[in-house]
Parts: C-alpha cells; sequence; structure tokens
C-alpha cells in the first residue's frame, strides 16, 4: 500500500480577475522513497507540497478527488487530526531556515518542544541524537545556540533536525538546499538519503533543479503551469519524451559540451491543455 | 599568473584586499586576490558564499573599501572615489533583477537618468535603442518594474548598463535568480552583446558551468582567497589542481551517493 | 515618441489601466488611477476624504454659506445665547454671534492651520531623515541629536514657550506647531532610508555615477515619501487639537477670530446652561479629527506595501 495518494489535486486562489487555478489535477502515489517534482516558478510545484500537508495559504482553497496519507482521508481532516499528523507523522523543510526556526528560542529547546508536542520521552538526549545525526560537528554548542547564531548551512541542518527528530513517515522538502553552497548541499542531501533507505520515509523533494532532482530521486514528476507534464524515472530522464522536460535539459549549460548559443525552451500554447 | 603579458591589460587587479570594519569586527573580505583582463576577454571568478567574489566587483567600482593593493583600468590607477569617466567605461548588472530595479520608476525613467546625467544627446533614439538590443520592444518603455518578469527586469538592467556604452561590463550571477530557460535566454543575450561589441566580462558565479560557458579563463575563490586560475579548456578536461575545484567540479554534476 | 491616442468614454478607463503605456504621462496616470481604485474601494477612507473635502468647501466658500457675519453679533439684548432653532441652527454664543456661521468660517483657521504645519514640518522631517539616514556616520549622529531634543519637549509646552517668546496669535501658533512636529517624520523617514540605501538599485544609480543629492531626492525620498504623507495625515488630528488647545488657553487664535478652541474656551462659562456654546465647535473638531485619521488609515492601505495584504 502507497504512503501517500494524491488524486486530482487543484489549488485555486482568488484574484480580481476571477479564481486563477495554480495546480491543476495533479495524480500521483508516494511509496517509500523519493520522489522529485521539478518545475520552475509557478508551476504550482511547490503550492503542491503545501496543500498535501494542509497549509495552502488563505485566500487559497485546496480541493482533491483523493487525498491520503496512510489511510486517513486528508481532505476533511479536522484540526485535531492535523495536530497529531503534522510535525510528528509528516514534515515540511523550507528553503530558508531563518523564516522556520523561531528567533527567539534556542535550537536545543526548540527540538524538545518539538518532541513533546508528539508525545516523546527522553527529550533532551534525543534532541542531541539528532543533532548528530544530521552531521553537526559541535552539537552541545548547537543546541545552546540561538538561530541567528547559526550559518546558512548549520541553520539548515538544524531545521532538518527539527524536522526530523519526530521521525516523520513524510518528509516534503521544498528546495532544502537552494540556499546552500554546493558543498553543503551534497552533506544534506546525503542526510536525506540515509533517512529514506534506513528508516523508509517517504520523501517529496521539491526542485527547479533539474540536474540535481534526477541524480538524486528515483521517480520525477515534471511540472508545468500547475499540471504534471511527465513522470518517469529519473534514470530514464534522458529519455525524456515530453517538449517541455528535454528543453529543460537542454537549456542548462554543459562544462563539457560547448554549445552556443545556448538551446532556449520554446512554449507551446498546447503545453496548457 | 596574469596570463596576458603582451600588451596591457584592459582590467588588472594586484594584491587585493578588502576589509570591512564596523566598530570592534573586521571582516577581511578578500585576501591578495590578482588578475588580468585582456580587452574583449570574458573572465570568470567562481566561488561560494562568503568567498568575496562579488566583493571584488564591488571593489573594482568603489562600492566596497579597498585596504590593500591596486586595480588598475587600461594601465591607470583608478582615482577614489571612482569619476564619471570611470563609470562611463565600467559597468555592472546585479545579481536580483528584482532589487536592482527602482520599483516607483518606469523602464524609461531608468533607462533616461543615466544619459542626464553624463549629457548624453540623442536620448529618445539611445533608449529606442538600448531597448531593442536586449530584446525588448519599445512596447515595455513606460512600465513599471512591477509588470515585467524576472528576465524581462533582468534585460531592463542589461539595458541600463550598457546604455552608457561602456567597454568593461561587470556581471554579479546575473542569472542566479532566473529560472533555467530564462538564465539560458539570458546568457546568450550577454554572449551576443559581447561579441557584437566587443565588451570586456568580468563574471561572477556560484555556478560552475555557468562560468565555464561564457568564460575563457576563470579563478576559483574560497574564504577571500584565490584558490585556482583555470582555462575553460582545463576545466572540460577536469584538470582541477585543488581539492576544492574538483568538490566543485563534482557537485556541479549533480548527487552521488557516498 | 508615438503620438497619444485621445483616450475616448468608455475606453478610457482600458486606457489607464493598460499594461502597455505609450508614454510618460499614460505610464503615471495609469498608477494613480490604480492607486485611487484600491482607494475607492474603503468606504471610510472615503468617508473621511469626503469630510476633509467638505471642511475645503466650507472654507472657500464661507463667505456665500454663512448666514451670519461671523464676528459681528445680533441684538445683545435679544440674541444673546439662543438654543439651537431654524433662525440658529446651532444656536448663538454669549455675543449674540451665530456659532454655525463662526465654524464655518473657523474651517478656515482650522484648513490654514494644518495646510501651514504639514507644508513646513514635512520637508524638514524629510530633509533631515533622509539626509542622516543616507549619509550616516557623524552627519546622522548630528542631525538625529538634534532631532531627540526637540522630541524631549513637551509639544504643547515647548508651543507654549514659542508664543510666550513671540507673542500669541494664529501665526506663531503655527509655528511653534510645525516646530515641535516634524521629528517623528525625521526619524521616520530615516528609518525607511536606512533600508533603501543598500539595495542594489541606489548602488546601481551611484555606478551610474549619480551624485549623493540626486539619490536622495530622485530615488529615495519618492519611497519615503508615501509613509510620511501617511504619517502626517493621522497626526493632522494632533495638530487640529494642539491648535485649539492654544486657542483655548488663549494663546493661539485671538478673539473675536472664530478659532474652534477658543469658541470652546469661550462656550467654558456658559457650559451648565447653555450647553450648545461649548459643544457645537467641539464636535466640529472632534468630526475633522475623525475624518483625517479615517483617510490617514486608507491610504496607509493603499500606500504602505508592507501593510498590504
Amino acid at each position: 500500500m502507497s504512503l501517500l495518494s494524491v488524486e486530482n489535486l487543484r489549488v485555486t486562489f482568488p484574484t480580481r480577475q476571477g479564481p486563477s487555478e495554480v495546480v491543476r489535477g495533479v495524480t500521483f502515489e508516494l511509496g517509500r522513497e523519493r520522489l522529485g517534482i521539478v518545475g520552475e516558478s509557478g508551476s504550482g510545484k511547490s503550492q503542491t507540497g503545501r496543500a498535501i500537508l494542509g497549509l495552502t495559504p488563505p485566500p487559497g482553497k485546496a480541493t482533491a478527488d483523493r487525498l491520503e496519507f496512510d489511510g486517513i482521508d486528508l481532505r476533511n481532516a479536522s484540526a485535531r487530526t492535523w495536530r497529531s499528523l503534522r510535525g510528528s507523522r509528516m514534515s515540511m523543510v523550507m528553503q530558508d531556515p531563518k523564516y522556520s526556526l523561531n528567533p527567539v528560542m534556542t535550537i536545543g529547546r526548540q527540538l524538545i518542544e518539538a518532541l513533546r508536542y508528539s508525545g516523546g520521552g527522553a527529550a533532551k538526549a534525543e534532541a542531541m541524537a539528532m543533532l548528530e545525526a544530521v552531521q553537526i560537528r559541535d552539537p552541545e554548542r548547537v543546541f545552546r545556540a540561538y538561530p541567528h547564531e547559526l550559518s546558512g548551512g548549520m541553520g539548515q541542518r538544524a531545521m532538518i533536525a527539527m524536522m526530523l527528530v519526530t521521525k516523520p513517515d513524510l518528509l516534503i522538502a521544498d528546495e532544502p538546499t537552494s540556499a546552500l553552497d554546493v558543498t553543503v548541499q551534497v552533506e544534506v542531501l546525503r542526510i536525506l538519503d540515509g533517512l529514506v533507505r534506513d528508516r523508509g520515509m517517504g520523501l517529496i523533494f521539491i526542485s527547479h533543479d533539474l540536474r540535481l532532482v534526477s541524480s538524486f530521486c528515483d521517480r520525477v514528476l515534471v511540472m508545468y503551469a500547475g499540471r504534471v507534464v511527465e513522470e518517469l524515472d529519473a534514470r530514464d530522464l534522458s529519455k525524456a519524451q515530453h517538449p517541455y522536460t528535454r528543453g529543460l535539459m537542454n537549456c542548462l549549460p554543459k562544462i563539457d559540451d560547448d554549445q552556443r548559443p545556448l538551446p532556449v525552451l520554446e512554449r507551446d500554447a498546447a503545453w496548457l491543455e | 599568473m596574469a596570463g596576458v603579458n603582451d600588451k596591457v591589460a584592459k582590467l588588472e587587479a594586484r594584491d587585493l584586499d578588502v576589509t570591512f570594519r564596523s566598530g570592534r569586527d573586521v571582516v577581511r573580505a578578500v585576501r591578495g586576490t590578482s588578475f588580468a583582463v585582456a580587452e574583449g576577454e570574458s573572465f570568470g571568478i567562481v566561488g561560494e558564499s562568503g568567498s568575496g567574489k562579488s566583493t571584488v566587483l564591488r571593489a573594482i567600482c568603489g562600492l566596497a573599501p579597498v585596504s590593500g593593493g591596486t586595480i588598475k583600468l587600461d594601465g591607470r590607477d583608478l582615482p577614489n572615489p571612482r569619476d564619471a569617466a570611470f563609470y562611463r567605461q565600467v559597468q555592472m548588472v546585479f545579481q536580483d533583477p528584482y532589487a536592482s530595479l527602482h520599483p516607483r520608476h518606469t523602464i524609461d525613467g531608468v533607462l533616461s537618468e543615466p544619459l542626464a546625467i553624463h549629457g548624453f544627446d540623442n536620448r529618445e533614439e539611445r533608449i529606442e535603442k538600448a531597448l531593442t538590443d536586449v530584446g525588448l520592444g519599445s512596447d515595455f518603455r513606460f512600465r513599471f518594474p512591477h509588470q515585467l518578469s524576472g528576465g524581462q527586469r533582468q534585460r531592463v538592467a542589461i539595458a541600463r548598463a550598457l546604455i552608457l556604452e561602456p567597454s568593461v561590463l561587470l556581471l554579479d550571477e546575473p542569472t542566479s535568480a532566473l529560472d533555467a530557460s530564462i538564465q539560458a535566454e539570458v546568457l546568450n543575450l550577454l554572449d551576443g552583446l559581447r561579441s557584437a561589441r566587443g565588451l570586456t566580462y568580468v563574471m561572477v558565479s556560484h555556478d560552475l558551468a555557468v562560468v565555464a560557458h561564457m568564460c575563457d579563463r576563470l579563478v576559483v575563490m574560497q574564504h577571500g582567497r584565490q584558490v585556482e586560475e583555470l582555462t575553460r579548456a582545463a576545466l572540460q578536461a577536469h584538470r582541477a589542481e585543488t581539492d576544492y575545484t574538483r568538490q566543485l567540479l563534482a557537485a556541479s554534476e549533480g548527487y552521488t551517493p557516498a | 515618441m508615438t503620438a497619444l491616442p485621445t483616450p475616448t468614454g468608455g475606453s478610457r478607463r482600458e486606457w489607464l489601466l493598460t499594461d502597455r503605456p505609450q508614454s510618460r504621462r499614460q505610464a503615471r496616470l495609469g498608477q494613480a488611477y490604480r492607486t485611487w481604485l484600491a482607494f475607492r474601494g474603503n468606504w471610510l477612507a472615503m468617508l473621511g476624504l469626503g469630510i476633509v473635502l467638505a471642511l475645503i468647501f466650507l472654507a472657500i466658500f464661507a463667505d456665500v454659506i454663512a448666514p451670519y457675519h461671523p464676528t459681528i453679533g445680533g441684538d445683545l439684548r435679544t440674541e444673546r445665547l439662543l438654543p439651537p432653532s431654524w433662525e440658529h441652527w446651532m444656536g448663538t454664543d454669549g455675543q449674540a454671534r451665530d456659532i454655525l456661521s463662526r465654524i464655518i468660517y473657523g474651517a478656515r483657521l482650522t484648513l490654514l492651520v494644518v495646510t501651514l504645519v504639514a507644508l513646513i514640518a514635512t520637508p524638514i522631517g524629510l530633509l533631515v531623515g533622509t539626509v542622516a539616514g543616507y549619509f550616516g556616520g557623524w552627519v546622522d549622529t548630528i542631525l538625529m541629536r538634534i532631532t531627540d531634543i526637540f522630541l524631549a519637549f513637551p509639544r504643547l509646552i515647548l508651543a507654549l514657550a514659542f508664543v510666550a517668546a513671540l507673542g500669541p496669535g494664529i501665526e506663531n501658533a503655527i509655528i511653534a506647531i510645525a516646530i515641535t512636529s516634524w521629528p517623528p517624520y525625521a526619524r521616520l523617514a530615516r528609518a525607511e532610508t536606512l533600508t533603501i540605501r543598500d539595495q542594489d538599485y541606489i548602488a546601481a544609480t551611484r555606478l551610474q555615477g549619480a551624485g549623493s543629492a540626486r539619490i536622495i531626492w530622485k530615488h529615495v525620498v519618492p519611497l519615503c515619501m508615501s509613509s510620511v504623507i501617511i504619517r502626517v495625515t493621522l497626526d493632522m488630528a494632533g495638530i487640529i487639537l494642539t491648535a485649539a488647545g492654544l486657542g483655548f488657553l488663549g494663546l493661539g487664535a485671538q478673539p473675536p477670530q472664530p478659532e474652534w478652541g477658543a469658541m470652546i474656551a469661550d462656550g467654558r462659562r456658559f457650559i451648565i446652561d447653555q450647553w450648545w456654546v461649548a459643544t457645537m465647535p467641539g464636535l466640529a473638531i472632534f468630526t475633522v479629527s475623525l475624518a483625517f485619521n479615517l483617510l490617514g488609515d486608507g491610504l496607509r492601505d493603499v500606500l504602505d506595501p508592507k501593510a498590504r495584504k
């Protein structure tokens, strides 16, 4: 049985010109695997991730024919059900840790708080273990530090620790590494990778970086203007059929291949259908 | 180290130091960087955040405090503060097109201001031409930045930099805030403008592939120091000498499981 | 430049709202029209605007509208302290003058105070604030310490001191209020300037060879302007009240000028038996102050990007 199934997910925002649909009928199943969602800005990839966690910002509205997490129907979930799920069984890592960590609380307290809400026991030991697991070299110091005292990469790792300390079954990572330097990025990805392999966590990895997603994930959904235009195994990316996917891949400059001018993505109105 | 000995370099930095002081804090953002860029060459600076790569560009323009070393343009030391003649020679394109255009000025206002400052004539034609050259029609002339997409804004920023007809363009991560497909369009535009006008580029980026595509030669910076200087050919053949450059090269190809 | 297409009838709206304006004028008008559309949606702000416009109308046409003379009263034996009636809608005061007429003429004084204070205090505040914020360092220190000195005086007391030194009168009251009301605008403008001056678009302008004066005037001031205008509008109520307070203490407008504060002071003697003498000008002050507050709130919703939802 799959961990998460989404059928015909739609997210609509009201605007002065009438409702605007930013996610238009997304359907997919997620097992205990790494699923990548790739698309450009405005493709609806982030809103898809938020809708799954019931975090569509008002006045937006999310609807679906089916939105099930581990057999629980999320569509009309009560506030109580959400509280029991978010944080403890499903989590989200955002792009910028600065907005997701409480600036006036130490990392340690935030970790313990997160544990308490999900009913954890020996809090401090567990929190420290988690900080070590995300490759923080000096967990004692980070435990006592406030978010602003940490560097970008350290903050991002602390945030991932926070999201993972409750051992969620599903993690949605929205551009978790694009604010990080490439060398740190690799480490963060290794941590996520390990969690999927060792704990059987389901991971949705949302990114604009096709090259990164294809090398990191098992399966890739390519989104364009609110729709999934192509779904394929990551290793088959070079065999992609849809002209949008191919265009996205070709327009990236490559070190070994000195093609100029770079091929430019020609958008086709028919892709919107 | 400077691969151009036969003639005077267009732009040259020697033992450049940049130090920021605020109160008792002293941050040495750039430490002893040297490079020379020939006329018409495209030169790249690669590094991660905090490597000092953008600070080098800002120091050239007089936006960052130089605490040691020299910067020369056409073999002459730069006046401090920079004068009007310098700004007609050297212009810069900033990283974030959402932050580099004044929110209350129309595109027309953005483009006419430099012309007014430097007393150029034929302003109408120059503005129309600048917009056409960067692939925007005159339709865009009286719009506000918020009516444009990120790629269109960056084109406006490029038009603004080129309207004074400079010979050197400093590019500070000009595409890192843009989508991949838009990045390709902007890189092609920059490439075309350089060959058409014989411009000299100094481009800064964290993306090795982008710099390799745009630049003939590049230096890698880390923690304010120059780590390695490479040519495009060396990069394509993966002939990196230092571990750090090799790490960057590996990361640019995506994720490899440990 | 392309010739302007003449806007006609129904297409005027489209001409204003187009995404591709063809001239500077069209771009500017279109921007103003969008702001107006957003403002129009807020009915409380429209109410405030309506009252302020009515005040301006009253002030301009006071000679025509006012039924009686504002300073020359009627028969002191028969027409003193008459309650509101059809002849005198707001009654008459202790000198047999029609209160409604005095309030209508008083609109001129109120408007004069408000306009002059805004015209004196806003530019001073903007200039001091943007210059201090833009240059920083010792310029900032000196300018802001001067601002602090002015801020440290209680407003009414400093105004009192000025009036005591310069002699009572509406002009001196205006100068006194203006001198004490610019420091908050300077602080506001400085805070805004500090966030603006490190933006890339300022650096880009500097790289084009623009001098400090041009950058402050053309790039920084337009961005500080909206928050300062909002603040000034919200302060209008306070300015009117200070002017009225000075009038009440006998240090502002001098009798027989129909200043609202002085009118309340005048009616104080009769407040138990002839309530309308003090109440009517009080209501006028209340209404106009409220109107400026509503207008200011509406402007904030439209002009201040931070408050926008």
